[in-house]
């Protein structure tokens, strides 16, 4: 995955090998994906599913890295587009890429990226706090920590706070829409 | 013990109705205006729960339960005259009652004290009457012969015995009456009563028979059981007895008498009535022992009935267990009240055969949910046929069509299980009125219409809490003060009106009071104030009704009990919009404010029309469409430059392209090669969107987009197609808001025209107007 392709090479499913092994107790799982020339990670234990780019509903007068929602067997979820999230354009979807589903709160939502990498039993102590950015360039708030996979960085994201800025302020509503279905 | 605990439930279950037809009722009482009918319904549900706790052994309940039922006595003998003090701890009561029945229901004890004080303020209302302090002695002694019958409800046959122990005349002793030997003048009578087995299926029920011939006379009841299989065989919803009853009666007691008797069941079974002296019983009488023991069903309960004449005189307070059997489910608290009303003697007959059944909720919604999935199927098929070779598969599309037209059916009729009438949500709102005007020190007067409309439970569950806030602020708010109403030329006490009413497929709930109005003033300082408003914008009338809907708004200086913590309306229009609603305030000063809440009348299921623009489909709701055009270049203007109308149906109606305001690409544009759809808003205003297609009509089920993301303008909810991909379900009004204030604006729900508010809410049907 050191590949510096602006789009990663696809990484088949059986890829999806444990790559450290299982986990013990100071170690967590992470899935680790591609975006362009970057390597994520979340924890695997907010990931629900994985599944192929299905055509997306766009939803009106939204930022470019809200994607669209999906139907996920009968619920409708949003999918954002990870690409745009860190600035880099609205990612061109082939039928290759791959949308991470996470489970945040109560909340179902996908994630749009380029290519599933690896799974990684990490450490603890290998989370090496992200550098201190100038608040400008990044904003450090999702950033849970970085990680060397051989010679690669991991960039580690904690889920909750991703999008955490999408619904505040209608997280507020003191009863969320009744699903009848 | 499962079958106890069922009979548990159902007792739980209908004592909650029973306390909402006393709460219902207390409220209508006021001094002056007492309704027997009423104060009977309030002494009968007060009655039927203490009946049902005590066979449950619910102690404290019962005893409680007890003081209340004798002031309602009181009250209901014109001993205990009606005050507005008496009414308040009437209900207070009732609240003491409802939360000794959840603990009851909970298996918790009630602390200890729970109705110490409510007993202590119900027995001053006794002693008012010289009514004896002695309480808890039995009720007065002047119950009427014909009570009975009101009482006798679903726990019915322990009154039989407390009657006994009240009566005068102590019912006749059990023990043969000397064969024959008939006293003085009277007339013995013979009756052979054997039912059919069904006869309790229709909901008749023998022992009112009995009891009426009771009234009759002297009676001595013998009960047969030779007909009684055994415990096995038993089916409990059958009646298994007969019975033989010698009557010695009056002269003047006719035949015609004895017969009215048996008049509404006279079909179901076989009755003889002779005058002559006959051996007693034409079939031997069996051990009445065996029968007693089965399980709690309903035929052996009769039994206590038929062998009343038993001298079983209960110590006082007559809380006498009745036989537990006595709840089992099919008698309704409803039959009592409207065997109440059939009055006199003779007319003693079970109550009218009901036609309902309780159901889990979890059972429709079950079933709801697999209609909405039915629907998105059959949608499905429909689209995969309509690629197939046209005129090839024609009766697969007439099977087809079919279908579509059984599903629509099928999720009508589904729904239509859960609609509810308003008025279980109208009904508490009387109450909040009184506190809150209590709390306030304003008179108040709240007048409902419309009150049975009938809605989807979901909405009708969703409501109260909005209208809570909403009344509260009316009156809070909204009205002024006695004093300073009658400065103005106003009656002193307000009114609150509390309208529901359906309109081209929603419902609309209407809250008007005749209070000041809404403060433009205040209201646009206080916003400027709180920097919700940046100070020197301009802003129309509405606008500034519409800023007490933004959250943190509150006008109020001092937080009270009711309001001024800027959480109300705020989450009035959070909880409507989340219901799919709108609301829209409209006010005259001095004259009073208005709240119009729209909502729809079910959450789960939708007809739409599919319309395309660019490469997205949409949904509008059918019920918003009015028609779709395809425009000529000569329907169009220019409106200063501003924005395109369109002349249709002899008015001018506003363009608005939804690729615009959506930002849709590839979308068409103008709107002479594309489609007009005319929509309409539920206040009536009318919108000419520019779509590039109509694909159909189609039902569609709701899902929701705020369960995982979040509400977006424009946009009600969102649905599955056919294929298996996602539409968003438009929102008209939502639509209209935006393309006035454009996209950015995520502005709140302005209304266009001020209706009259002379003229509140009429529509609705009945009236019903209370003070309180």
């Amino acid at each position: 995955m050191s590949s510096s392709t602006a789009i990663a090479p696809v990484t088949s499913r059986t890829d999806l090998q444990p790559a450290g092994g299982i986990a013990n107790g100071s170690e967590e799982q992470y899935v680790t994906f591609t975006v362009g020339s970057e390597e994520y990670g979340v924890n695997i234990l907010a990931v629900r599913e994985i599944r192929g780019w299905t055509p997306e509903s766009r939803l009106p007068n939204l930022p470019d890295y809200v994607r669209g929602v999906v139907n996920l067997r009968g619920i409708i979820i949003p999918i954002f587009d990870l690409r745009a999230r860190f600035g880099g354009g609205p990612t061109q979807v082939t039928k290759r890429h791959v949308v991470v589903v996470m489970q945040v709160g109560e909340r179902t939502r996908g994630i749009l990226v380029d290519a599933i990498s690896d799974i990684l039993a990490i450490g603890h102590e290998a989370i090496k706090p992200p550098p201190d950015i100038d608040s400008g360039l990044v904003d450090a708030e999702y950033l849970s920590g970085l990680y060397t996979a051989e010679n690669r960085m991991v960039t580690l994201l904690n889920v909750g706070k991703l999008f955490a800025g999408e619904h505040v302020d209608q997280d507020a509503v003191p009863r969320a829409m009744l699903e009848p279905t | 013990m499962d079958d106890l605990s069922r009979f548990k439930q159902t007792y739980f279950d209908e004592s909650a109705e029973l306390l909402a037809v006393a709460e219902a009722g207390l409220l209508r009482l006021a001094p002056g205006e007492i309704d027997m009918d009423e104060v009977n319904a309030i002494f009968r549900a007060v009655h039927s729960i203490k009946g049902g706790g005590g066979a449950f052994g619910f102690s404290d309940l019962v005893a409680f339960a007890h003081e209340f039922e004798t002031v309602m006595d009181g009250v209901r003998n014109a001993e205990i005259p009606v005050s507005t003090e008496l009414v308040d701890t009437l209900i207070r009561a009732n609240d003491v009652l409802s939360r000794l029945l959840a603990h009851a229901d909970d298996g918790t004890e009630p602390p200890a004290g729970t109705t110490d004080d409510t007993i202590a303020a119900l027995r001053r209302f006794l002693g008012k009457t010289g009514a004896a302090e002695e309480t808890p002695a039995p009720p007065p002694a002047t119950v009427h012969a014909d009570d009975e019958d009101d009482e006798a409800g679903i726990f019915g046959d322990a009154l039989a015995a407390i009657q006994a122990a009240r009566d005068d005349q102590p019912p006749p002793v059990a023990g043969p009456v000397p064969g024959g030997k008939s006293p003085g003048d009277k007339v013995r009578w013979t009756i052979v009563f054997r039912p059919k087995a069904e006869l309790l299926l229709s909901g008749n029920e023998p022992t009112y028979m009995l009891r009426a011939l009771r009234r009759l006379g002297d009676a001595e009841v013998v009960c047969h059981l030779d007909r009684l299989p055994s415990l096995r065989d038993l089916d409990a919803e059958l009646l298994y007895l007969s019975w033989t009853v010698t009557l010695l009666a009056d002269p003047r007691v006719g035949r015609a008498q004895i017969d009215d008797v048996f008049e509404f069941v006279a079909d179901d079974c076989d009755i003889r009535i002779s005058a002559e002296a006959l051996p007693p019983a034409i079939i031997p009488p069996a051990e009445p022992a065996p029968a007693a023991q089965p399980a709690p069903v309903r035929p052996p309960s009769v039994q206590p009935a038929a062998n009343l004449p038993e001298p079983v005189v209960p110590p006082p307070p007559p809380v006498a267990p009745p036989a537990p059997v006595a709840t089992s489910g099919s008698a309704k608290p409803g039959d009592g009240a409207k065997r109440a009303n059939g009055g006199g003697t003779g007319g003693d007959h079970a109550g009218p055969t009901t036609h309902t059944i309780r159901v889990d909720l979890d059972k429709i919604d079950r079933l709801v949910n697999m209609v909405g999935e039915m629907v998105i199927t059959q949608a499905m098929i429909a689209e995969h046929l309509r690629d197939l070779p046209p005129g090839q598969f024609q009766e697969l599309l007439e099977g087809l069509e079919g279908l579509a037209q059984h599903t629509r059916e099928l999720r009508e009729n589904v729904m239509s299980i859960r609609a509810q009438p308003v008025s279980s949500v109208f009904s508490r709102m009387p109450r909040l009125v009184r506190e809150c005007a209590a709390m306030t020190g304003k008179e108040v007067m709240l007048v409902t219409s419309g009150e049975t409309t009938e809605v989807d439970k979901t909405v009708v569950e969703n409501l109260v809490d909005p209208l809570t806030h909403m009344i509260r602020n009316s009156i809070d708010h909204g009205l002024e003060g006695p004093e300073e109403r009658e400065r103005v030329g106003k009656p002193r006490a307000g009114t609150v009106h509390l309208s529901a009413a359906h309109r081209s497929g929603r419902i609309v709930i209407e809250v008007t009071d005749d209070g000041r109005g809404i403060n433009r003033a205040k209201v646009l300082s206080k916003a400027i104030e709180k920097g919700l408003v940046q100070p020197g914008s301009a802003l129309s009338d509405e606008e500034i009704d519409n800023l007490i809907f933004l959250p943190g708004f509150s006008t109020v200086d001092q937080v009270s009990n009711l309001s001024g913590r800027g959480v109300g309306m705020d989450v009035v229009r959070r909880n409507i919009s989340s219901l799919g609603g709108r609301i829209g305030v409209y006010s005259a000063p001095g004259e009073g404010s208005r709240f119009v809440l729209s909502l729809p009348l079910t959450l789960a299921v939708l007809d739409g029309m599919v319309i395309s623009v660019g490469d997205e489909r949409f949904v509008l709701p059918l019920t918003n469409i009015v028609e779709s055009l395809r425009p000529k270049p000569a329907d169009l203007h220019g409106l200063v430059n501003k924005c395109d109308v369109i002349m249709a149906r002899g008015e001018y109606v506003r363009l608005v392209h939804l690729h615009r305001l959506f930002g849709i690409p590839k979308a068409i544009d103008d709107a002479t090669k594309g489609l007009v759809v005319l929509v309409e808003t539920e206040d009536g205003s009318r919108l000419g969107l520019v779509v590039d297609e109509v694909l159909g009509q189609q039902q569609v089920v709701i899902k929701s987009l705020e369960a995982n993301f979040r509400r977006l303008d424009g946009v009600a909810a969102a649905t599955i197609l056919g294929d298996g991909r996602v539409a968003l379900i438009l929102d008209v009004a939502g639509l209209r808001e935006m393309s006035r204030h454009g996209s950015a604006n995520s502005g709140g729900a302005s209304a266009p025209t001020i209706p009259s508010l002379a003229a509140p809410a009429d529509r609705g049907g009945q009236r019903q107007r209370q003070t309180v």
